[in-house]
């Protein structure tokens, strides 16, 4: 990279100071499927649909939601191939952290290390902004956390917070919803409903993919089997 | 005879845990092989206020190390809005050598500090970073041979801070008289949960 003709950034202001690839990416995002997150008194959920094009598609081969360390998960809306990217260079990040200092990564110091790489690809020259908008779960000395990551590269901690398709019903419907003192299983019904809100079609253990962490600061992608459990709870 | 660069200035340091509190030691030469060219040299130098770094080997290499540590411990200040727990900052130095492992300072690095809950923790290791933990004491420089036999002799579990400070400084002076190179008084850190303790010691000024 460096000696192509388009080796200059192509994020570049607009005379009334926007940044329009940023604003396209942010388009791309929210045209992509829904995903929230909910920040429980014990542990944090993170939700998101997984529609795929077509029924012949095997479902088991798609992973939305992925863990970045053993106690910090993530899941995207908009572009799954640029999620992969951030994915890649987070994980490699944690380890490099870990390798220096022999300790785990904080969740601030992940998300601000992933926000950065974010950054970095609206100023850069040959590269374009991500498509994509990540929620990070983690659980550290801190307590449970829940960070929203922009294509821009700003950041955020929320108590639940959605993006994708049906952005704004599914944080009125949060809004409604969210206390405080909510427990993590309290947290998972929650989300489960929340999708279901704008949800086309009949929701189910292999249309949904859910990511809990709870005291014991171990991330996991439940398996289809114990959505289904969650959902007949919700039912 | 062979140029011993980590014999160059001469050196001893000693780290000692006692009950909730650590002590560390060192002596004041500064020299160029036999000739004495200076009596109080700094070789313990604060990270913060609970975690202190001794330096022994080549001189211009510790305080350069000395500057990088310090340096490094502040970007981590300011990123993330904490000091480093002992631990940490063992490995991080411990990286820091090991980054320069065909070229490395030639130093000896002693670490004490009180980690969470005010847990004493001490570490040495060699100038690549090969760490080297222990629950009792650690030594370093032209005095560690003598150092190891006054410790063994003279250590004991779970020492009050009065007895510890006794202790650290009654082996240290003994070490250092039975090492040409090291010597000319000592400074002793002594660190508890709520206070710290500095002292320099007179020994035999000869």
């Amino acid at each position: 990279m460096g000696d192509s003709q388009y080796s200059f950034s192509l994020t570049t202001f607009s005379p009334s100071g926007k940044l329009v690839q940023i604003e396209y990416a942010l388009m791309a995002v929210g045209s992509g499927q829904t995903s929230l997150g909910i920040k429980a008194a014990n542990g944090v959920v993170i939700a998101t649909e997984k529609k795929l094009p077509s029924i012949l598609v095997d479902e088991t081969s798609v992973q939305k939601i992925q863990s970045l360390t053993s106690n910090i998960g993530v899941v995207y809306s908009g572009m799954g191939p640029d999620s992969r990217v951030l994915v890649r260079k987070s994980r490699k990040q944690a380890q490099q952290y870990y390798r220096l200092y022999k300790e785990a990564i904080p969740v601030t110091q992940l998300v601000r290390e992933t926000a950065a790489v974010m950054q970095e690809f609206t100023q850069s020259g040959g590269v374009r902004p991500f498509g994509v908008s990540l929620l990070v779960a983690g659980f550290d000395d801190n307590g449970p956390q829940l960070y929203q990551v922009d294509p821009s590269g700003s950041y955020f901690s929320w108590k639940a917070s959605a993006m994708g398709k049906n952005v704004s019903n599914a944080k009125t419907f949060l809004e409604k919803r969210y206390t405080e003192d909510m427990e993590l299983d309290d947290a998972v019904h929650t989300a489960i409903l929340t999708l279901k809100e704008g949800f086309e079609g009949q929701i189910s253990g292999k249309n949904i993919e859910i990511g809990i962490i709870g005291n014991d600061r171990t991330f996991k992608v439940l398996t289809p089997a114990e959505i289904e459990d969650f959902l007949a709870e919700v039912e | 005879m062979s140029f011993r660069i980590f014999e160059y200035n001469g050196s001893a340091i000693v780290a000692m845990v006692g009950k909730n509190c650590f002590a560390i030691a060192s002596d004041r030469r500064l020299g160029v092989q036999l000739q004495t060219i200076g009596t109080d040299f700094q070789k313990i130098f604060k990270i913060h206020d609970k975690l202190y770094v001794g330096l022994a080997g080549l001189a211009t290499d510790a305080q350069t190390l000395h500057q990088r540590l310090v340096f490094r411990h502040k970007l981590y200040q300011l990123r993330e809005e904490r000091d480093m727990k002992p631990e940490t900052f063992a490995s991080l130095v411990s990286a820091i050598l090991y980054e320069k492992r065909f070229g490395p300072y030639f130093t000896q690095p002693v670490i004490a500090g009180l980690g969470e809950d005010d847990q004493p923790f001490i570490c040495t290791m060699d100038s690549i970073g090969a760490k080297e933990l222990a629950k009792d004491f650690v030594v370093a420089g032209t005095a560690s041979e003598s150092l190891y036999g006054a410790c063994e002799s003279m250590y004991k579990p779970d020492m009050e801070p009065e007895e510890l400070f006794e202790t650290i400084s009654q082996a240290l002076q003994a070490s250092v008289d039975r090492d040409c190179l090291s010597g000319w008084g000592g400074h002793v850190l002594l660190v508890t949960p709520t206070e710290v303790r500095e002292s320099t010691l007179k020994g035999r000024m000869d």
